[in-house]
């Protein structure tokens, strides 16, 4: 009975605490930089598609919610000819992103992609395709590893030595 | 001919204004709740939300009113209606200011008691016709809880019209004039409260509509502005005790003349109001045996013993 009352007085004085909830659409709330919203692909530092069209999103994927065709350039460099997400099953998970070896998908801080039409929440390549780094800048996949196409010659990536000629190596 | 007119003009008074009040809760709850929860409340209808009411109401009319093919179609849908009659028919007896009161009975107080009595036929009555176990045990619940609870509800005034002499209303006001009834029987008054909250079927007591268990329990078939009159008999309930505890234990209209008497009456009241909206926003829900056994073996032995101890007290100053 005592603790009845107490409780009445404790939820009373909540009338002069601050309000947790904001006036949303005039207000914004704060989200943290890794927050996991809309998904966009991102571009290496020379404007170059980031995708290598491994698969390994689509792969692993929970909802199967993204498709991609792969293709090569001339220079035999891989990129996806379609990359397709719908965001009406996107469970926004966030297992895409980890699983990219080249940081090209990646989550951003946005959710206001509501929409009328179901069909418009099915975003193609040139609706996820952005002109930025996102999260990563001066990331570029073909510095780092890879084969040559036509990004650097054979043994140019940074922590690569030069190519080794064979038949000089013999004792 | 005066007199006549003057009579209707409070009965529409009356009746407009406790029915205003009613709907005007239903802003006045949500906008409690959220400030008691640390949230905004409705803030998007007109400034601060205040056309919230109308917003709810125009949504209520349009709704579509399904009568279910199962029911009992007849008492189906009277049932909604007698909670409304009988609180509304309760606040003829309520004297707001001095001379502003529908009918000035000389057994006024019993009036209320018959009249809250009654309302428990809503319950009943709904929760039958549903012919739906959950509204079927949400009216069983409802008859034994305002059956139980209407005994020492009862019990617990004795004490008022024992100090007052009489079962007037005007009366019992006029006799605080000296010490507001909440001094003297302090006992009584948080037996009436407690009562009066079981009565009107509100948390912490609402175990006939207990959403969690029981879905909407008695209401849970209706639909449409059917339920809208449960929602606002559910208002004027709230409003009709809160407007009793004021009468008969804080003093009516009396207070500093500085204010009019009917400001006085309807500060009090809605000091009421706001404190039956913290008890839902603080106190869970009790389980069905421990109300029971709360009722009749904690609050009915006070009740009695609040009358026996006033009794001897008013014999012993006689």
């Amino acid at each position: 009975m005592l603790s009845s009352v107490r409780s009445l007085w404790m939820v009373f004085l909540k009338m002069f605490k601050k309000r947790v909830t904001i006036k949303y659409p005039e207000e914004k709330p704060y989200l943290a930089p890794r927050w996991r919203g809309r998904i966009v692909l991102t571009r290496d530092p020379d404007n170059n598609e980031r995708c290598v069209a491994c698969n390994l999103c689509a792969a692993v994927c929970p909802t199967d919610c993204i498709s991609l065709q792969a293709t090569e350039d001339e220079n035999g460099r891989r990129y996806p000819e379609i990359f397709r997400i719908n965001f009406s099953r996107c469970i926004f998970c966030g297992l895409c992103e980890d699983a990219c070896p080249t940081y090209a998908i990646q989550l951003i801080p946005d959710f206001e992609m509501s929409e009328y039409n179901r069909q418009s929440l099915v975003y193609e390549k040139e609706h996820l395709l952005i002109d930025g780094m996102g999260k990563y800048h001066g990331y570029s996949y073909y510095d780092q590893a890879g084969v040559a196409v036509g990004v650097k010659p054979k043994g140019g990536g940074e922590n690569e030595s030069e190519p080794v000629d064979v038949r000089t190596l013999i004792p | 001919m005066n007199e006549t007119l003057a009579q209707i003009l409070i009965i529409v008074g009356v009746l407009l204004g406790t029915v205003t009040i009613a709907a005007g809760l239903i802003y006045v709850e949500r906008k409690m709740l959220a400030v008691w929860q640390q949230r905004l409340g409705p803030n998007r209808v007109g400034p601060f939300g205040i056309f919230q009411v109308l917003a709810d109401m125009v949504k209520i009319f349009f709704k579509e009113d399904w009568i279910p093919p199962f029911v009992d179609k007849k008492v189906f849908v009277i049932a909604p209606t007698i909670i409304m009659l009988s609180v509304l028919m309760s606040f003829a007896i309520v004297p707001f200011a001095p001379g502003v009161v529908v009918a000035d009975l000389n057994i006024g107080l019993l009036f209320f008691l018959a009249m809250s009595s009654l309302g428990a036929y809503t319950i009943v009555l709904s929760g039958w016709a549903s012919n739906n176990k959950y509204s079927l045990l949400g009216g069983v619940r409802g008859a034994a809880q305002m059956i139980s609870y209407e005994v020492f509800m009862g019990l617990s005034l004795m004490g008022v019209v024992l100090l007052a002499g009489s079962f007037n209303m005007t009366e019992i006001v006029n006799a605080q004039k000296g010490m507001w009834f909440v001094i003297p029987q302090f006992v009584g008054f948080v037996i009436f409260l407690i009562a009066g909250i079981a009565e009107t079927h509100r948390l912490p007591f609402d175990l006939p509509e207990a959403e969690s268990e029981l879905i909407a329990g008695f209401h849970s078939e209706y639909s449409g502005m059917k339920f809208g009159m449960f929602f606002v008999g559910e208002y004027l309930g709230i409003t009709l005790v809160s407007s009793m505890i004021t009468v008969l234990f804080f003093g009516g209209w009396l207070g500093p003349a500085f204010l009019p008497p009917i400001v006085w009456f309807l500060i009090k009241m809605f000091s009421f109001i706001l404190f039956f909206i913290l008890l839902r926003a603080t106190l869970p829900r009790p389980r069905y045996d421990q109300l029971m056994s709360y009722g009749w073996k904690l609050l009915l032995p006070l009740a009695l013993l609040n009358v026996l101890v006033t009794g001897a007290v008013v014999l012993y100053n006689h």
